[in-house]
């Protein structure tokens, strides 16, 4: 599937609009009389085609997680849009947004934490029915939970048993058989194979693009791993201090970079190669990210970038077009 | 033995728990000279941490130390007679980094305050003296204002910074060798080649040899010169570094660099290791890798001991491979790797 034709072809089924998110940042000022708040998401817009894997990358604190459940409705919206299959899903509320749930499901980092430890696997991924109304108890729910139990590939009896019985890939999958269970048709990973070993993260990519292609699901695939991100990627959007400053094809992002930031990140990553490891070259930048309190009012990549002008330190650049579906947000890079 | 700094001998570790006796590290033997970089690789649960600790001396109740010499120089650092010099060695000529910056360092007190309490400590400076000194130091790991650095507290800097007192702090009492446990595991990738770079430069700068322990083979290219496999508390494949991933020779090897994406590679299907780790209560006899092997033989449940395929290159498979290999298990031969 050429993601970039993917685009063009009708409604997108994700499509954020200038989203912009804020949290409380304590007070200042003559008796606090100032509030002060992070800027967690400036301004960003993307759009995820049906069926594609847009994957988000970011270094800690960019807002890559916030945007990630804002698109599930799972954060404060200061402003902007998102849309879900055609819908505006912004100011829904109460059961509209709880039915929500059934279309678009959430992957956490952390197996070990996102599943009670007092609960049964059959409780665990039966719940999702219950919640929902689509089994009045758990022992409807069997049938179905040893289904979604064998398309994960967990030993049949696994349902009966509880989480501290399970490895971390293996508790990852019960994690995905929960997600899956309502039949969703868009899922948010944030993260899913961070905490993983090496073989087993492998084993957990191969059965999300497996499962990606037998229920048609389109992920949004968060991760600050690079190599991983750009494996399972059609698409790849970069977010740094609260902003996208870059969105293409995944080939594309990783052969010909279009901002700064994104060169530097890119050549930071490790190669398990010797030999060509020796010979690249980091692209330095030193210095840290600004202040998500009082973010700079140019580029905020301004203060660390190698190809700074004055232009760019008052005036911030939009996320334009560099090539067909390749935008990047720099005035100096074509 | 000559000009090596610290030898690891046979060692075994256990650890007692109430489901019975986790053998962590099982039989594990390695060196490191002076100078060198040595990469420990291996997935959780392999060992490699515990081996680290051992060598530190920081394997506690209910972990004990079973078989095996740790020798510093020549000298044993175990038992009785061992524990005068190991008093004088470990925390001196040998320190650690851990992965957790901020749980290794003490939230009540300032940066300065816990590099300068070491000086004091270990080489009997004064206040004055050991401040200065740890002024020095933070301007050896290059840290952005050293000077504010010192009255700071551990939670007013960010994950990067923390790491680099850490690294500060170890080199206080100018050890001859570096354990660093997974020590970028936690930080963005930026920072992750920051600090990379930093251990470059320390080694070249102060003769340093460093044990890097990492699950990440990206980590180990870049500043290794020689790579220990761990699987199961074992060590099951050890040569340079430029051979362990041109040639491969345990399947383990193998599957691991084959399940490592790169990204400068493209989107095939990735390759990975079926089934899971071992479970190390389980008393193991033979090739504790057998199970996933994708090459496994009746002659795999014998027991198997590391043996030397060729020079500096040691191999714990009855069946090793050899030749180039492919990232692609599919299409065999084919493209080299390398």
């Amino acid at each position: 599937m050429a993601p970039d034709q993917q685009l063009d072809v009708g409604e997108p089924l994700v499509r954020v609009e200038d989203l912009t998110i804020r949290f409380p940042g304590g007070r200042a000022g003559f008796w606090g009389q100032t509030e002060l708040e992070v800027h967690a998401v400036d301004g960003i817009s993307f759009e995820i085609a049906p069926g594609e894997t847009l994957g988000l990358v970011g270094e800690s604190g960019s807002g890559k997680t916030t945007t990630g459940r804002a698109v599930l409705r799972r954060a404060p919206i200061r402003s902007g849009r998102i849309h879900f299959g055609g819908r505006d899903i912004t100011d829904l509320a109460g059961k509209a947004k709880r039915a929500l749930s059934r279309h678009m499901q959430l992957i956490f980092q952390d197996p070990y934490a996102s599943l009670n430890p007092r609960m049964r696997i059959l409780d665990l991924v039966a719940e999702p029915l219950i919640v929902h109304g689509l089994a009045e108890n758990r022992e409807e729910a069997v049938e179905e939970v040893k289904e979604l139990l064998r398309r994960v590939g967990l030993p049949p009896n696994a349902f009966e048993r509880f989480p501290h019985a399970f490895s971390g890939g293996q508790r990852q999958r019960v994690v995905i058989a929960r997600a899956l269970a309502l039949k969703p048709q868009f899922i948010v990973a944030d993260e899913p194979v961070s905490a993983l070993d090496v073989s087993i993260r492998a084993q957990v990519v191969n059965l999300l693009q497996d499962l990606q292609g037998e229920f048609g699901l389109t992920y949004l695939f968060i991760a600050h791993d690079l190599s991983v991100v750009q494996h399972v990627s059609d698409r790849i959007a970069i977010m740094y201090a609260g902003k996208l400053i870059e969105i293409g094809p995944a080939n594309r992002i990783y052969r010909r970079p279009k901002h700064p930031y994104t060169e530097a990140l890119l050549s930071a990553v490790p190669v398990p190669d010797p030999a060509v490891q020796r010979r690249r070259k980091r692209i330095v930048y030193k210095d840290e990210p600004p202040n998500p309190i009082f973010p700079p009012k140019g580029c905020r990549f301004a203060k660390r970038c190698p190809l700074v002008s004055l232009q760019c330190k008052n005036v911030e650049p939009p996320l334009e077009a560099k090539s067909p579906g390749h935008f990047a947000a720099c005035w100096h890079k074509h | 033995m000559t000009g090596k700094l610290l030898e690891i001998d046979g060692l075994e570790v256990h650890f007692t728990t109430r489901r019975g006796v986790v053998r962590a590290v099982r039989g594990v033997s390695l060196s490191i000279g002076k100078g060198e970089a040595l990469g420990l690789v291996g997935e959780s649960g392999s060992g490699k941490s515990v081996t680290a600790q051992a060598a530190m001396g920081l394997v506690h109740a209910p972990g004990e130390i079973v078989g095996g010499d740790i020798r510093w120089k020549g000298k044993s650092l175990l038992g009785p007679r061992g524990q005068a010099l190991s008093r004088k060695i470990r925390g001196r000529k040998v320190s650690i980094v851990f992965q957790d910056a901020m749980t290794s360092l003490n939230p009540l007190f300032t940066c300065g305050q816990q590099i300068a309490e070491v000086l004091r400590h270990h080489m009997g400076m004064n206040r004055k003296q050991a401040r200065a000194r740890a002024l020095e130091l933070l301007e050896l790991v290059d840290i952005s204002a050293p000077q504010q650095r010192l009255d700071q507290f551990p939670f007013e800097m960010s994950g990067g910074m923390r790491q680099r007192v850490m690294i500060a702090m170890a080199l206080t009492c100018e050890p001859e060798l570096l354990i660093a446990d997974e020590p970028t595991t936690a930080l963005d990738v930026n920072i992750q080649a920051q600090i990379l770079e930093l251990l470059q430069d320390l080694q070249q700068r102060l003769g340093l040899s460093i044990i890097m322990i990492t699950h990440d083979l990206g980590v180990v290219a870049g500043i290794c010169d020689r790579v220990a496999v761990m699987y199961g508390g074992r060590i099951v494949e050890q040569a340079r570094v430029d051979e362990i991933f041109a040639r491969p020779g345990h399947p383990y090897t193998m599957g691991l660099l084959r399940s490592t994406p790169r990204i400068d590679g493209g989107d095939e299907r990735m390759t990975s290791i079926a089934g899971s780790p071992p479970d190390l209560l389980v008393p193991q006899s033979g090739c504790a890798f057998a199970e996933r092997c994708p090459v496994a033989q009746n002659e795999c449940a014998t027991d198997i001991r590391l043996k030397e395929i060729s020079e500096h290159r040691q191999v714990a498979c009855h069946f090793p491979f050899e030749g180039p290999w492919s990232r692609n298990a599919r299409e065999a031969g084919g493209r080299d790797g390398a």
